[in-house]
């Protein structure tokens, strides 16, 4: 391989390139079988909580600690362990799935024939043969294919899920080149790029060496087979392998999901740092209260305890480090080694639950909700904005042709036939000539006598410009059979990566202009049955910069023609002649019945002007530098001086329940921004239609801004009316344009009026604008949580900047799924996601955050006070094996059920009163009051574990009744068992959702720890060095004064929170609480459940009503009617308070009550 | 509004989905389950706290808790105890000039006595603990200062003891037995109780020495060495005694069941105490007759052989004459504790009941009426 420049790769075709082997196995995946033990111990080590616990653990095994190395030790082994398992067992799904990839067997082309072997050998330059339905083993450039002309299909179904085929193409001078021998002669070489992750751009280019004559050809995506891809349609093709192994584009675009991190875990590490300063502080004032006690010699050493040589002669600053040292070892547990990894356990486990849920499987799709990370579940119960694209999101993205406006004459279609606006099918026949065509034309065989010129050189335009393929090819794939089974007259299947092209495309066939085939050089149309065949010159393909596409066609009698159809923004400018203007009002009025445009133009060359184009296309096709700039340059060159003949009105459908999710996530305090490439008034239409806008609101525009002064301007103008009229709510229309002007220099001006409209629309935006948008609100002083959902490409760059991106499986292509962190079939499932699932994973992970911090303060600080009464000397309150087990056997179960099933309200609940979801907002559960709520009550619980325990034996009393006494260890023990008892059932409170699972751990992790006590002090340990526990907790447990301060501790502990509980629950309620007693009485939740018995009163005082209420709960009428009345309630109490204005108006809540009415 | 029709569709899917799985598995679908685990369906009690289920815990709490409190704190109230400070700081005490010469190896060991007298007679057993205060057996350098597997026998370890012993590890180059700093500092005074009858005559009161340490320490964690020879300073040959103790450990008590590391008074020592003040139980006097009290009222006298020394460190030496009940010795904490929860549950019971009684009922009408 010889390098000509340094991003220019240079390949000599047909030969063996020496490069290193195991350069080319794709290893995305992290690990092998060899390194993933030390690769995944400094993975695991790189995290600050596990590096802690590796310093800790060092430390205890260089100095005398107090703990032995065990304590910190196992439980870290045990966290690392459970993640390499896990993450191992990620790594070995993709091993898998890659082997599968790495080991097919492959042929190559080498010394002249062909030899069989595997992918992961195939070397840069090789030439590949690859058979119809294999995939490619290697990005490999086209060379030939069993085709005259070169060409080949593919799917890239496993690389972007687009399912449609696609024509990629060989250079005319290697498509001849159809056998092994041919290519044997082949003198070829061919430069690319360096690899890069863009599936869609490949630059490179092709010099043939041809008879001694050098011909240069540029290669891009188009003749790029990648890897992955899978060939269709085409028996055999050549190809030669230009990028291998980890370079390939596929492996490229395996990069690890960009790091998300979600609130709670930003929550959680200000936890941990609070705990690192806790611990540092319980450290150094220990270190110094040791040194003011030993300073007398009396108790530093006494006469009974002296110390070692050792000790008397090491260094006095030495010793100090020793010290701290020590008892930050003796502390280290109130930083909770296991809370990494149960967290990590519960967002894995409990991300299943999406996937799994009925609610959110298409049936008509066949999709279940799919989860990509698990990272951000408890970020669904955050998201303060959601940005939505519309089309695919809100809409079916299920194109269909409706309208056409035809030199100024706007056409309808009624049942396959092209019918003048103003005349509906019922007219009678032949009123209008234009009907009278419209009818007869389907008879009409032999020219397009019933079209005027005008319309059908409209139709042709539609119908040849367009990169729609047809899966000609009769008896392959599914889609045939299913298509002759159901005997559905379409002889032929169009696939357009576009369902805008399709449509139009099924529309023009059905008035009679059938686009027939593409055989890369010629395109073949049947107007009325009389077959047509265009010679395809060139293709300007779409991009979103420019919107637009074209095509250069030769027409039969010779002539060059542009066919370009797009934005109408992108078109009109370029217009020189056709009815403008009656068009640009069709135009307009097609939008506002929310109908997507399409503006299609042509323009004529003369044979002087088609050379040019032509040079100029070539030059910039093969250029090497700066080749996109270049043929943006030409595009915008050639799609000029158009000739308008048309628009048409595409219309899409709204997906059900679009409007009822809205409301939903609006009352949920969720403000919803709509993001879409669409013109302005389609997608004002769309948005009124989908009850983003409603009628009530004040439309503030934002649109058509040409300076940034005029913007400016308008913004002020928008923020004075908004602060005028305050009792109404607002919606604002931004467009592309002004949006780039606003943010440029007024983005504070534009986020105030923003945060005070209720609703956003922002329409033509360019993806990237999208990404910046949320980029904006994301950054903006509050910090909101952001959740983008879109289904397309263009949506990627917001799906990936949100917090939380979700993916629409759409049509058009897998990309956004891809790249999402959760994927959906349809926006209505965005309502359970959130409000449901959101709410549960965020109540149950931040309990779970703060019980671990909370059971391990109780853990630690027993500690901490038995220092002042043990000189301290480090002494340990309990034995070693406690320590250890504490957090990894006795209490990290029941948290981890709960974490994984707790309910606090019954899903219906919080779907159908979303304001719930206000309940958590702003990561309400770990702010600083709860959490400081926690702590207290962690330290509280351990003063009066640690001084129940020490009033009670400390008095120097005997506990037993055969008069003897117990020693330090009982004394551990006995706050040991009050703490595992009383942090058990402290959670057992936080509960509200008991399964059998819950009642399984939580009883079993406190008899647990009673039968492992009794196991553990029973036996004399053969390898211990110390009994220190033998028969200690038998003889606790023989003393019935120890049962008693048990009891009397734990209710001591638990009673307080009870009361609190309870007093709030009654005089401050949250909602939430609120919910979950009205919850008690729908007939299904009551059934299954204690609560409808216990529900609100108690004693015997209420038993009357209890009874009556019990007959009743399952009287319909009553339900009923219950709902009613709970509904036009929350109307009241909720839709005021969505948008800034205090004060809701009348009429709004009318509305609603009108509604809620009508729902029932 | 929307919402609410909204989950009612829902829910119609929901029960649709549920007659569908077992039909339309023949075509493999990516359906999820319609299980109960899988829908988070699973059958569940949701309790939910309110005044209405609080309550009545809270009067079964309370009514339950006072009477316990009150029992306990009646049975630890039935409890005699008597504690005698003999330390001897003070030079009125008796044991002043014992405790002012300060040596482990007095030849002739210091005794002094101190007199008491009991208003109340003691009834059944009577336990006789020593208390020291101010020494902190619970010190970590102390605790871990002992070798397990020599107390129990270990032949290996007795001639090779743990490093955890030191500095009382060996002495002149011989293991000592038993090692370590708790084994060393065994507490040394020796007791003895005399009943001063009133016609003047004192007559010791026979204190029995086994059965003061926990049977399994006793039998199983500490065991003599067993060699070739029964006889037991064959066995201790070639170890050290601790360096503060005046005889070596084979010679602790004639009784060949009470000596060498199964002396119950070694063992009660090495049970190292949780607090700097504690007390190990010494000898039980045992109720030799039905009708006559233990320890009858009246005068008597305490004998002490002053061998420990605690001015060094201002420790305090106790001897505690206590009764027991089934929860052991006087302790009114427990009693109280109950008496104070149990008062506290049933008064906030109340306070609860009227604040249910004039918030609950409205707050509950409210969501119904609102």
């Amino acid at each position: 391989m010889e390098c000509t420049a340094d991003t220019v790769a240079l390949l000599w075709m047909g030969r063996q390139l020496p490069l290193s082997p195991g350069h080319f196995t794709v290893s995305c995946f992290y690990y092998t079988i060899w390194n993933f033990i030390p690769k995944n111990l400094f993975e695991q080590f790189r995290r600050i909580a596990n590096f802690y616990f590796l310093i800790i653990f060092l430390v205890q095994l260089m100095i005398d600690t107090p703990t032995s190395p065990v304590t910190s030790g196992l439980p870290l082994f045990f966290v690392i362990t459970v993640t390499a398992i896990k993450q191992g067992y990620e790594d070995w799904l993709r091993h898998k799935a890659d082997n599968e990839v790495n080991g097919a067997p492959v042929f190559v082309v080498r010394s002249g024939s062909l030899v069989q072997t595997r992918s992961k050998n195939v070397r840069v330059g090789d030439i590949v043969r690859v058979a119809k339905d294999e995939t490619f083993p290697a990005d490999l450039v086209l060379l030939s294919s069993d085709r005259a002309e070169g060409t080949c299909h593919i799917t890239t179904a496993s690389l972007d899920g687009e399912t449609n085929l696609k024509t990629h193409f060989a250079v005319p001078e290697t498509a001849v080149s159809q056998t092994v021998s041919k290519l044997e002669s082949l003198q070829a070489v061919v430069e690319c790029q360096q690899p890069e992750a863009d599936l869609y751009r490949f630059v490179g280019r092709i010099t043939v060496s041809l008879q001694g004559e050098e011909i240069v050809r540029p290669l891009g995506p188009e003749n790029l087979l990648l890897r992955g891809a899978r060939l269709k349609n085409t028996k055999e093709i050549f190809g030669v392998a230009v990028y291998t192994g980890m370079e390939s584009k596929m492996a490229l675009n395996y990069k690890c999901k960009s790091q998300k991190r979600s609130a709670v875990e930003k929550s959680m590490n200000t936890f941990l740092i609070i705990y690192l300063g806790i611990l540092l502080l319980e450290a150094v004032l220990s270190t110094i209260l040791k040194y003011a006690w030993q300073s007398e010699r009396k108790w530093d050493e006494p006469f009974y305890n002296e110390k070692t040589e050792q000790e008397k002669n090491s260094s006095k600053i030495l010793q100090f480090i020793s010290d701290f040292l020590a008892f930050l070892v003796l502390y280290n547990f109130i930083i909770p080694i296991s809370l990494y990894v149960t967290v990590e356990m519960q967002k894995f486990l409990g991300s299943f639950f999406i996937g799994w849920d009925l609610d959110l499987y298409h049936v008509e799709s066949d999709q279940k909700a799919q989860v990509n990370t698990s990272d951000l579940n408890e970020e669904l119960g955050q998201v303060e904005y959601v940005f939505t694209d519309k089309t695919g999101t809100l809409t079916e993205n299920e194109m269909q042709f409706r309208e056409c406006s035809i030199n100024g004459v706007k056409f309808q279609e009624i049942n396959g036939k092209l019918v003048p606006e103003g005349v509906t099918d019922d007219s009678p026949d032949g009123y209008m000539p234009h009907l009278v065509r419209v009818l007869l034309h389907q008879t009409c065989t032999l020219s397009s006598c019933f079209f005027t010129g005008e319309e059908e050189l409209f139709l042709k335009a539609v119908s040849l410009c367009h990169t729609v393929q047809i899966n000609y090819d009769q008896t392959d794939g599914p889609r045939d059979t299913f298509l002759q089974a159901n005997g559905v007259s379409d002889p032929v299947e169009y696939y357009a990566s576009s369902p805008d092209e399709k449509a139009l495309v099924e529309a023009t066939r059905r008035m009679g202009v059938t686009f027939v085939g593409n055989n890369g050089e010629n395109m073949e149309i049947k107007t009325f049955g009389r077959s047509e065949k265009y010679k395809l010159l060139h293709v300007l393909e779409f991009d979103a910069n420019r919107r637009r596409m074209s095509v250069i066609l030769q027409t039969p009698s010779g002539e060059k023609v542009l066919f370009t159809k797009g934005a109408e923004s992108s078109i009109f400018p370029h217009a020189r002649s056709g009815e403008v203007d009656k068009t640009r009002v069709h135009v307009d009025e097609f939008a506002l019945k929310g109908l997507r445009t399409l503006v299609v133009a042509c323009r004529r060359f003369s044979a002087g002007e088609y050379e040019e184009v032509d040079r100029r296309l070539h030059e910039a096709r093969t250029a090497l530098q700066q080749r996109e700039e270049r043929l943006a340059e030409v595009f915008s060159f050639i799609e000029r001086d158009l000739e308008l003949l048309g628009a048409t009105g595409v219309e899409d459908r709204l997906q059900e329940k679009v409007q009822e999710t809205i409301e939903a996530l609006r009352l949920a305090g969720i403000k919803v921004w709509v993001l879409t490439g669409d013109k302005h008034e389609t997608a004002v239409s769309v948005s009124l239609s989908c009850g983003h806008f409603h009628r009530t609101m004040n439309i503030l525009e934002l649109v058509q801004q040409k300076s940034d002064s005029e913007c400016a301007e308008q913004l002020r103008r928008l923020a004075r009316r908004i602060r005028e009229d305050h009792v109404i709510q607002h919606g604002l229309v931004v467009d592309g344009t002004s949006l780039s002007l606003a943010l440029r220099q007024h983005e504070r001006l534009f986020m105030e009026v923003c945060r005070s409209c209720s609703a956003v629309l922002c329409c033509r935006m360019a993806p990237l604008q999208k990404a910046k948008v949320v980029r904006l609100i994301k950054t903006s002083p509050e910090k909101p949580i952001t959740l983008a959902i879109g289904d397309g490409a263009n949506d990627v760059s917001m799906i990936q900047e949100a917090n939380v991106g979700i993916g629409i499986m759409g049509k058009e292509g897998r990309q956004a799924v891809r790249n999402s962190d959760y994927a959906i079939a349809r926006f209505k499932f965005l309502a359970k996601l959130l409000l449901v699932h959101g709410h549960f994973y965020y109540i149950r992970i931040a309990t779970l955050v703060q019980y671990f911090f909370y059971k391990n303060v109780c853990f630690i600080t027993p500690q901490f006070l038995y220092q002042f009464f043990c000189l301290f000397s480090q002494q340990t309150l309990y034995d070693s094996v406690y320590l250890t087990l504490y957090n990894i056997c006795f209490t990290s179960l029941p948290v981890l059920v709960y974490s994984l099933f707790e309910q606090l309200v019954h899903p219906h609940v919080l779907q159908s009163k979303p304001a719930l979801y206000r309940d958590i907002s702003k990561n309400a559960l770990l702010s600083f009051k709860p959490f400081l709520y926690w702590t207290l009550q962690g330290f509280s619980h351990a003063f009066v574990f640690f001084f129940g325990s020490y009033i009670l034996m400390g008095e120097d009393t005997s506990l037993m009744g055969n008069g003897q006494m117990f020693g330090n260890w009982t004394f551990g023990t006995l706050v040991f068992t009050v703490m595992v008892i009383t942090v058990t059932l402290k959670l057992a409170l936080e509960t509200h959702y008991w399964t059998w699972m819950n009642h399984f751990v939580t009883w079993g992790s406190i008899a647990f720890y009673f039968i492992f006590s009794l196991f553990y002090g029973g036996i004399i340990w053969p390898f211990l060095h110390t009994q220190d526990m033998y028969f200690v907790f038998v003889q606790l447990l023989s003393s019935g004064s120890a049962w008693f301060a048990i009891i009397i501790v734990v209710v001591t502990c638990l009673f307080p929170d009870v009361v609190k509980k309870v007093l709030y629950r009654h005089l401050r309620p949250t909602s939430t609480q609120k919910s979950q007693v009205i919850e008690a009485y729908p007939g299904t939740s009551c059934l299954d459940s204690a609560c409808c018995f216990s529900e609100g009163k108690s004693g015997f005082a209420w038993l009357g009503r209890l009874v009556e209420r019990t007959m009743s709960r399952c009287d319909l009428a009553r339900v009923t009617s219950l709902y009613v009345i709970f509904y036009t309630s929350e109307q009241h109490l909720f839709i005021p308070s969505v948008g800034t204005p205090p004060n809701p108006t009348p009429f709004l809540v009318l509305s609603a009550v009108r509604n809620s009415s009508m729902q029932w | 509004v929307m919402a609410s029709g909204y989950s009612a569709k829902e829910e119609d899917g929901h029960h649709s989905g549920a007659l569908g799985p077992a039909g339309g598995a023949a075509v493999r679908s990516r359906k999820p389950d319609n299980t109960a685990f899988k829908q988070q369906r699973l059958p569940a009690w949701q309790p939910i706290l309110t005044a209405g289920t609080v309550l009545p815990a809270f009067f079964i709490i309370g009514l339950l808790f006072i009477p316990i409190g009150i029992g306990l704190y009646v049975t630890s109230n039935n409890i005699r105890e008597l504690q005698i400070d003999y330390t001897g700081t003070e030079s009125s005490s008796p044991c002043f000039a014992c405790s002012q010469n300060y040596s482990w190896n007095m030849t002739t060991p210091c005794v002094c006595s101190v007199s008491f007298s009991l208003d109340q007679p003691f009834e059944s057993n009577v336990f006789m603990y020593y208390g020291l205060s101010n020494f902190y057996q619970n010190h970590r350098r102390y605790v871990k200062s002992r070798d397990d597997s020599q107390l129990n026998g270990n032949l290996n370890s007795l001639k090779e003891p743990s490093k955890e012993c030191e500095p009382y590890r060996t002495n002149d180059g011989k293991p000592i037995a038993p090692c370590g700093a708790i084994a060393n500092s065994l507490f040394n005074d020796t007791l003895a109780l005399y009943y001063n009858d009133p016609n003047g005559t004192e007559t010791q009161i026979q204190l029995v020495k086994r059965g003061i340490a926990w049977w399994t320490d006793k039998h199983v964690k500490f065991r003599n060495p067993v060699g070739d020879d029964s006889n037991l300073t064959a066995i201790f040959q070639g170890t050290a005694k601790p360096v503060n103790w005046q005889k070596p450990v084979y010679e602790l008590d004639s009784d060949p069941e009470n000596n060498g590391f199964i002396n119950e008074d070694l063992i009660v020592w090495m049970r190292t105490a949780a607090l700097p003040t504690f007390r190990k139980l010494y000898r039980i006097i045992e109720k030799n007759s039905s009708t006559s009290p233990t320890l009858p009222r009246g005068n008597y006298t305490l004998k002490i052989t002053y061998n420990y020394p605690v001015r060094s460190f201002e420790g305090r030496k106790r001897m505690i004459l206590s009764t027991i009940s089934w929860m052991g010795g006087k302790n009114p904490f427990l009693g109280i504790a109950y008496i104070t929860v149990g008062s506290i549950c049933f008064f906030l019971g109340v306070v609860l009941l009227i604040i249910h009684h004039k918030y609950g009922s409205r707050s509950s009408s409210a969501d119904l009426t609102h």
